[in-house]
């Protein structure tokens, strides 16, 4: 555990009933780095971040941000804090205009405090600030699209909406929730420059994703869950090659076939 | 398919919004006395309306009942708002009238203070008392929250008769009254004038995104680092103040203060009332309670039946116009149709 880990997360385990969904997991990770998490269905990945963000309360373990603990703190003071997440089910507040949407994580104690996108001065017009932010994430400022009513949004910028979320809070950290599920391939095209530009602003990322090969783009470690517990870590070539990791994930066969 | 071809309608209707809407949504408009007029002569109707009502009234009789539609209006906006605004449905409505009603009597009998002083009191101390006794309820949501909202005022009124506080059965006797009649009704008329349009001004403030935020999606609001049960307490606060201030404004105008006051009643019209009104409008409810509760007093000549007449009209209004009578009315108002060919 060196001093650059921004966020370590302890022997985690959490049981729903008699499942255990989660089973002493550890791992942490680097400030500013892109952090994977892969994994088959119902192997834990969702409940994690639910635990980590406070969502959901852990059965035993800890989480350390910068050091100090926050686990089972609130979801809306661990969001305070700078530890953001995304939801893989897309909850944006459908009955609001997209922009009107962000007015309200603007309203947090957070970004009041942090002054706003992009540091320094008043927050000024929030309704202002929510369009830069969109427009950072890749709404057409110039279009109809930031104005429209969130419920006729298509899922890719709902997707795009959920991340801008996270950035109106001026996050230290995200937890994505596989922003590439349900895109297609010229979306996430245009989504993985966005994930580069959100690490080179020193913002770390927790990925959760199923395509594999976008996510091996941006990520330089990778740990994978499987029923609960962690079978192994290291950067995404190694990871891949690991006998374990083809078994439980892929099946049997060649990895590099389906990647 | 080749069937559905030939039957297929050969126009449909087309809704268009008004250009004076398109134009006039969140701006100001003072271009011309044509586009202000839109604006502004919907809300001038009401408001004379409203004011007028008192001298059209024929008798006492009559003019005692636009104080109750006033008590149910103000009911039925906080149901409105709670409902609509923040996505907690509330059976509170007696549990509001009776704590507000029995703060304004104690006041006025114990300490002698005058109806001036103690309805606001009551209304800053009735909204406390409910919102803290609400506390441990505000994480629940639909049914559940409704359930405890239904519970208190039940449970208030069985614990007052059992111990016999607060004068028991017979309630406190003796409240002061309004100077005279005019005050009492053109108070309770500025009041809910001033509630549906201080709401209005509310719900697209940014406090109101936050709370229909947390009506559309309370785990999101938590991820954006806002806390629901905060911002749940303040929507209850406001809700039950307007409760609170009906309540005691009803112990001044009966100059009595009892456990009739605790009436399910409270409850369920200003629910009535916001069905045939149109929920999520505000305005709706204040025009259902101006219909609901004077037919409430015609059919009181059938005796027994009068609840049968008004089921039926209940029953109807829901299945023929479940939406309300604002939201149709305002669709027709900022839209026009037109049958265009397919």
């Amino acid at each position: 555990m060196s001093e650059e880990d921004i966020l370590q997360v302890i022997d985690v385990s959490k049981a729903f009933g008699g499942v255990q969904a989660l089973l002493n997991v550890s791992f942490s990770v680097q400030k500013g780095e892109v952090f994977g998490i892969i994994g088959p269905n119902g192997s834990g990945k969702t409940t994690l971040i639910n635990c980590i963000t406070g969502f959901i309360k852990m059965n035993s373990g800890r989480v350390l941000y910068k050091g100090k603990e926050i686990s089972n703190k609130a979801p809306n003071q661990i969001a305070n804090l700078g530890v953001t997440r995304t939801f893989q089910i897309m909850r944006p507040y459908y009955s609001l205009p997209a922009y009107k949407n962000l007015v309200i994580p603007l309203l947090s104690p957070r970004a009041r405090r942090t002054g706003g996108w992009r540091g320094g001065g008043k927050l000024g017009d929030r309704e202002t600030v929510s369009i830069d932010i969109l427009e950072e994430i890749g709404f057409e400022r110039d279009s109809f699209v930031p104005y429209k009513l969130a419920s006729s949004l298509p899922t890719g910028y709902l997707k795009r909406l959920e991340l801008a979320r996270c950035l109106a809070l001026r996050p230290d950290v995200i937890l994505c929730d596989e922003v590439f599920s349900g895109l297609s391939m010229s979306e996430i095209a245009s989504m993985v420059p966005l994930i580069e530009k959100l690490q080179m602003d020193g913002i770390t990322l927790i990925m959760i994703e199923h395509r594999l090969r976008e996510l091996f783009r941006v990520a330089s470690r990778v740990m994978v869950l499987n029923f609960g517990q962690k079978l192994t870590e290291g950067i995404p070539e190694e990871v891949m090659q690991d006998e374990r990791v083809r078994e439980a994930y892929l099946g049997s066969e060649k990895a590099s076939d389906y990647i | 398919m080749a069937a559905n071809l030939t039957e297929r309608p050969e126009r449909r209707k087309e809704r268009i919004d008004r250009g004076i809407k398109v134009r006039t949504e969140g701006i100001y408009a003072v271009s011309s006395l044509q586009e202000v007029s839109y604006l502004i002569l919907p809300r001038l109707v009401l408001i004379a309306g409203l004011l007028i009502l008192p001298l059209l009234m024929p008798n006492l009789y009559w003019n005692s009942v636009i104080s109750t539609v006033g008590i149910y209006a103000l009911l039925a906006l906080g149901f409105d708002f709670l409902a609509h605004y923040v996505g907690l449905v509330s059976l509170g409505g007696a549990f509001f009238i009776g704590v507000g009603g029995y703060t304004a009597a104690i006041l006025n009998k114990s300490l002698g203070l005058p109806p001036a002083l103690t309805i606001p009191m009551a209304t800053l101390g009735g909204a406390i008392i409910c919102t803290l006794l609400l506390l441990p309820a505000l994480p629940l949501r639909g049914v559940y929250f409704a359930i405890v909202t239904l519970m208190y005022p039940l449970a208030l009124k069985e614990i007052i008769v059992a111990l016999n506080v607060l004068g028991g059965t017979d309630g406190i006797l003796g409240v002061a009254s309004f100077p005279n009649r005019w005050v009492e009704q053109y108070l309770i008329l500025f009041i809910v004038i001033f509630a549906l349009f201080g709401l209005r001004r509310l719900v697209n403030e940014d406090i109101g995104l936050v709370f229909r935020g947390v009506k559309d999606n309370d785990q999101a609001v938590r991820a954006s680092g806002l806390s629901i049960t905060l911002y749940k307490a303040i929507a209850v606060f406001i809700a039950s103040g307007l409760g609170s201030l009906a309540g005691a404004y009803l112990s001044h105008k009966h100059m009595w203060s009892g456990i009739s006051q605790f009436a399910l009643d409270f409850s369920v019209i200003p629910i009535a009332a916001t069905v045939i009104g149109g929920g999520g409008t505000l305005v709706g409810p204040v025009l259902g309670c101006l219909f609901l509760v004077p037919i409430s007093e015609f059919l009181r000549a059938f005796g027994p039946l009068r609840i049968v007449f008004y089921s039926v009209i209940l029953m109807a209004f829901i299945m023929f116009r479940s939406e309300g009578v604002m939201v149709y009315a305002q669709r027709k108002y900022h839209q026009f149709q037109r049958w265009v060919k397919v």
